[in-house]
């Protein structure tokens, strides 16, 4: 058995079924011996989307999703998919084939220190420089990349390692990391502390970030608000934690967010932040949310607490694990004034927009589209105006809401929205994006053709890259710079080209047939919506 | 904010590329590096950094956090500098001539610690293996005489002895 032989086992031995990736001569033999596995190619346009595809599948399954590209500008094509999961604690395993181990150094073609480049984007990375190391490295790999804080994890293979012979394969049944063993259980003294703090407070909240997500802890968290009847919002990663209409869930803070959640997460005075970093866009001012309350910290990386916001109960551990453990406390919680307040708040702090009859609003479309998809469907939002429309009107049920969150990478949705796919064949997956967005993946309409990968894609066109120009209105007053998007290619065309039905939307009329159109069958389709080019968030 | 030393001696994988691994860290997020010597401990897989650093509060918490995130760091230890020994080693060499060599000499004899460990016709080498602020004043007595160059070790720490009758 040779090297690359080993990683197939390997991956056949995570449950690994699908490889989002790209070849080159120094991954070759990779794809060789894939040929003979179950596993499931896909030939991916650019590298970048290998990696986002893989995270789009990632979070559909709980495991880390693979991606596995050539050397040199295969391997640093990767980095910004890569750094986009490690901003979101996204599992991967990225296999980079590399020169031979012996030309390691000597700057030869199609050499690049990937291992040095993606340092400070990676949970951990590895040179293998001796096949019989494949299975215990890729034990690591997946053990690493899918316990504690989840994050992508780099694996960089020389291409004679690939083709090394291994003497006895034999996959370890268990890792030994002598500096790696994360905090899951909750310290018992920290729990009791935060069950006496919502036994004395008035106004207690809930802030759940994407950790709540990572650790599969929404059926805890969403029983815990039930029973005791405390509100709840969350930061963009944590949409989709509570559904949008539950009478507890009250919507997104930030910079971005609802202003009754807002006000809530401000008026609080026991604020529970879990599985949420305390970022600036989440928190613009974390003084406020330590003043005047108690803020109680959960978060599975003890670095993350205190790192933005002193709490005043830091709580070490896994969010699932800990409101397990919330669950066996028995005490009385009375909020109901509280809850009438927030009530009153959900009421009347609704943004007023005028929309332009002329065309879609996109707020109204999002919330149509969101109501008629599937209850358990996936919607993938990408990144810009589209984003912030889509976190604040999206009605998430039992599905699920992924983006790019900590990032913020355009092109996120189309190529993470075919990982989801991919891992849930069964069930409707739509990307939204603006007609920026799109641009930066619309090469990938190609691969959902090639592997009959059908998800279904919006286009919110306003010719312009409208979140930048947004910023330039309010800051330049209106001095745009580089932010035209004219010679944008007609869709209607484009969409043929390729073979995927087409519609278009250009005002509110015949909203809801389109939208029904849009989401018949299991095909896919590009709907495009005319948005006012002068349309704000704000 | 109040700024404070901190000494961290931290245990790590003796592996390649980890040095870069823990220094990129500091780069990455803005901590300063005031002094860091590495070297293999009792245990040939084992390395010890002792890295001198200094922030506020948050800061020097962080640094530790960040440090343990590092999944070829095995322990870290912090101390302030009054809870541990430290000790720097320092080779200079200065060029001496019959004006200036007897003031060499009294510096010399003045701190205990130094010696001089090689001569030749016009230039001499001295080696002080003492606690940092000493070094430091080593070469700010002997800066105007005339330094030709200097190598230091950066600080090295063990907490103090009592220490470990503590956790006893």
């Amino acid at each position: 058995m040779i090297g690359a032989d080993a990683i197939i086992k390997c991956l056949e031995a995570e449950g690994v079924t699908t490889v989002f990736g790209y070849p080159g001569v120094a991954i070759c033999p990779f794809y060789n011996s894939i040929l003979e596995s179950e596993i499931r190619t896909v030939l991916i346009r650019t590298e970048q989307n290998a990696a986002h595809a893989a995270s789009g599948m990632a979070r559909m399954t709980n495991r880390p999703g693979v991606c596995a590209v050539t050397s040199g500008p295969g391997a640093t094509n990767v980095i910004t998919g890569i750094a986009t999961a490690f901003a979101d604690s996204i599992p991967l395993v990225c296999i980079t084939g590399q020169v031979n181990s012996e030309l390691l150094g000597s700057d030869v073609f199609q050499e690049a220190d990937i291992t040095g480049a993606v340092e400070s984007f990676v949970k951990y990375s590895y040179l293998v420089k001796n096949a019989n190391d494949i299975p215990r490295i890729f034990k690591e790999a997946f053990h690493i990349a899918n316990t504690g804080r989840k994050g992508p994890v780099l694996i960089d293979i020389p291409i004679d390692i690939q083709n090394g012979s291994v003497s006895k394969f034999k996959y370890p049944e268990e890792v030994f990391l002598r500096t790696y063993k994360p905090t899951v259980k909750g310290h018992a003294v920290q729990i009791k502390k935060v069950i006496r703090e919502l036994e004395k407070a008035k106004r207690p909240i809930i802030c759940a970030g994407g950790g709540v997500l990572l650790s599969q802890a929404e059926g805890e968290l969403r029983s815990f608000a039930e029973q005791h009847k405390v509100p709840v919002v969350s930061t963009m990663m944590g949409i989709g934690v509570m559904p949008t209409d539950h009478p507890l869930y009250f919507g997104m803070v930030g910079n971005n967010g609802k202003p009754c959640a807002n006000r809530a997460m401000n008026e609080s005075d026991l604020l529970i932040m879990v599985g949420a970093r305390v970022a600036d866009r989440a928190v613009s001012q974390p003084d406020l949310i330590t003043r005047d309350k108690v803020l109680v910290h959960i978060d599975v990386d003890p670095a993350e607490i205190g790192k933005n916001a002193g709490p005043t109960i830091p709580l070490v551990g896994d969010a699932k694990h800990i409101f397990s453990d919330f669950a066996k406390e028995e005490f009385v919680c009375c909020c109901d004034e509280w809850l009438q307040t927030l009530e009153q708040y959900r009421m009347n702090m609704v943004p007023r927009r005028s929309p332009n009859p002329d065309f879609v609003d996109p707020a109204a479309f999002i919330t149509r589209l969101s109501e008629r998809m599937a209850e358990n469907g996936v919607y993938v939002a990408d990144v810009g105006q589209n984003q912030i429309w889509s976190c604040g009107y999206a009605r998430v049920k039992e599905g699920k809401f992924l983006t790019s969150g900590g990032m913020g990478t355009m092109g996120y949705s189309i190529p993470a929205a075919m990982g989801a796919k991919a891992a849930a064949p069964d069930r409707q997956v739509v990307a939204v994006c603006g007609d920026g967005s799109f641009q930066m993946s619309m090469m990938e309409l190609a691969t959902m053709r090639q592997h009959d990968i059908p998800v279904k894609i919006v286009v919110l066109k306003n010719h312009y890259l409208g979140m930048v120009r947004e910023y330039q209105h309010y800051t330049y007053k209106d001095h745009y710079s580089v932010v035209d998007l004219s010679g944008s290619p007609d869709l209607e065309k484009l969409a043929e080209a390729y073979g995927i039905p087409f519609l278009r939307l250009e005002t509110m009329e015949n909203c809801d047939e389109t939208i029904n159109e849009f989401l018949r069958g299991d095909r896919s389709v590009l709907l495009e919506c005319l948005i006012d080019p002068m349309d704000l968030v704000k | 904010m109040k700024m404070k030393t901190r000494i961290y001696s931290v245990l790590v994988e003796n592996r390649s590329g980890v040095l870069c691994k823990v220094a990129g860290l500091f780069s990455r997020r803005c901590f300063n590096i005031d002094s860091l010597a590495v070297g293999e401990t009792d245990d040939p897989a084992v390395s010890c950094m002792t890295i001198v650093s200094s922030g506020d509060e948050r800061t020097i918490e962080q640094i530790e956090k960040q440090l343990n995130k590092k999944l070829d760091v095995i322990k870290v230890k912090t101390f302030s500098e009054q809870q541990c020994i430290t000790r720097e080693l320092m080779l200079i060499k200065v060029k001496y001539n019959k004006n200036n060599r007897r003031e060499i000499l009294e510096v010399c004899e003045s701190m205990n610690s130094v010696e001089i460990v090689d001569m030749s016709k016009h230039f001499m080498m001295l080696q002080i293996c003492d606690a940092p602020e000493r070094v430091r004043s080593l070469i700010t007595l002997l800066e105007t005489i005339s330094i030709v160059e200097v190598a230091r070790t950066g600080t090295l720490a063990l907490s103090k002895c009592g220490e470990n009758d503590e956790a006893k």
